[in-house]
């Protein structure tokens, strides 16, 4: 069983490009179809609470489903078959691959020159479409735009994002909080007039 | 000693790294690009690779760097040893946190899942998520990967735009666009 298990991830670290949700159709369908070892709604169910943590999305499940199955042994081993392919993939790479080469040899500078743009390219699209499902209206929309600028800026303290995410937790738990409470309150007001 | 700061790094970046690989980038950069560990172009090729292999960014980004990063600061460490110790040490490290948060947390997450501490949370995470991935956009867009002659910049941006234009529009997978432009840096520069 654990071998198995460790196999199973192993192969979903080995065959997902672009982790995270590229994954979970993968993850799904060896742990729900093929061995059987959740059903599709504690699958689902395991998904939206990993979800809600933050850290590497992949080991996050692989470690939900690792330890339903054999607890914490069983988590251990799933998150090792996660990220094993990974680290011998990069480590192989860090090893020949060096900056000092990409630096130094012609051909793979002048590759690496053209990449590097288009890695900018990558990871603004993810900005657009993450943007609209978070659903920013005119009276958000400049929470994201302060935040990119302040953490940008390099200065002190205001430029780590590990403050807006803890302010942007707090405010969003305030905030919500705000909105039951007014709820219950115009319940409580309306409800003796019916 | 530089594995224990690694260390460091490494727990902030898998604590607080909430929205996916794209926004742990911003993070990444904060601890351990702006304090000099590894270069900007070093970053932006970290992120290359991670894209044409398989694996999550937050693994393979934690697997490079922990390598480099010792060589890099202190030529003590430029034996490759202490670089394969050092990618040992980020990649655990970085995951160390999911242990202990996933299996402390399943039952309350839960039974909460409703309320304001989880659904509040969450909400105001939304709007910071996308604030953390524009900033790694912002960030990257310097120098270091555009160049600093007028020949080079006009063409970085030319690969830029079109490479935006074939993910985000034409939806050509991120690894074909990365080839496409390693091609076009070969006959471009």
């Amino acid at each position: 069983m654990l071998t198995q298990l460790f196999f199973t991830f192993f192969k979903i670290g080995a065959f997902t490009f672009g982790g995270g949700w590229a994954m979970i159709p993968l993850i799904e369908k060896e742990i729900v179809d093929n061995h059987g070892w959740l059903t599709k709604d504690e699958f689902l169910d395991k998904l939206a609470v990993v979800q809600a943590l933050p850290g590497v999305f992949a080991v996050n499940i692989s470690v939900a489903v690792g330890d339903k199955l054999r607890g914490r042994t069983g988590s251990v081993i799933a998150a090792l078959g996660t990220i094993l392919p990974s680290f011998l993939m990069i480590l192989t790479i860090a090893i020949f691959l060096t900056p000092e080469l990409i630096k130094t040899n012609d051909i793979v500078n002048r590759i690496f020159m053209g990449i590097r743009p288009a890695v900018v390219a990558l990871i603004i699209a993810p900005v657009i479409s993450t943007g609209r499902s978070a659903k920013l209206t005119r009276h958000t929309i400049w929470i994201p735009v302060v935040i990119a600028l302040l953490i940008w800026s390099g200065l002190p303290f205001i430029s780590s994002p590990i403050l807006y995410i803890v302010v942007g937790g707090v405010a969003g738990y305030i905030i919500h909080n705000r909105n039951a409470r007014l709820m219950a309150a115009h319940k409580a007001w309306e409800e003796p007039r019916q | 000693m530089i594995y224990l700061r690694l260390i460091w790094s490494y727990l902030k970046i898998g604590l607080f790294g909430f929205g996916g690989g794209y926004a742990m980038l911003a993070l990444i950069e904060r601890e351990i690009v702006a304090p000099g560990w590894i270069s900007e172009q070093t970053f932006t090729d970290i992120v290359a690779i991670s894209q044409m292999t398989p694996g999550p960014i937050g693994i393979n980004s934690a697997t490079y760097i922990g390598y480099v990063a010792p060589g890099i600061s202190d030529q003590a460490f430029s034996n490759p040893v202490f670089g394969v110790i050092g990618s040992i040490i980020c990649t655990l490290v970085v995951i160390i946190p999911s242990f202990v948060l996933v299996t402390s947390t399943e039952h309350f997450i839960r039974r909460h899942k409703e309320s304001a501490i989880v659904k509040g949370v969450l909400s105001g995470l939304r709007p910071v998520v996308v604030g953390l991935i524009a900033s790694a956009a912002l960030l990257l867009m310097n120098a270091a990967n555009f160049g600093e002659e007028t020949y080079q910049i006009i063409c970085s941006i030319a690969i830029c735009v079109s490479a935006f234009v074939a993910v985000f529009f034409a939806k050509l997978h991120p690894i074909f666009v990365i080839l496409l432009a390693g091609v076009a840096g070969l006959i471009l520069f």
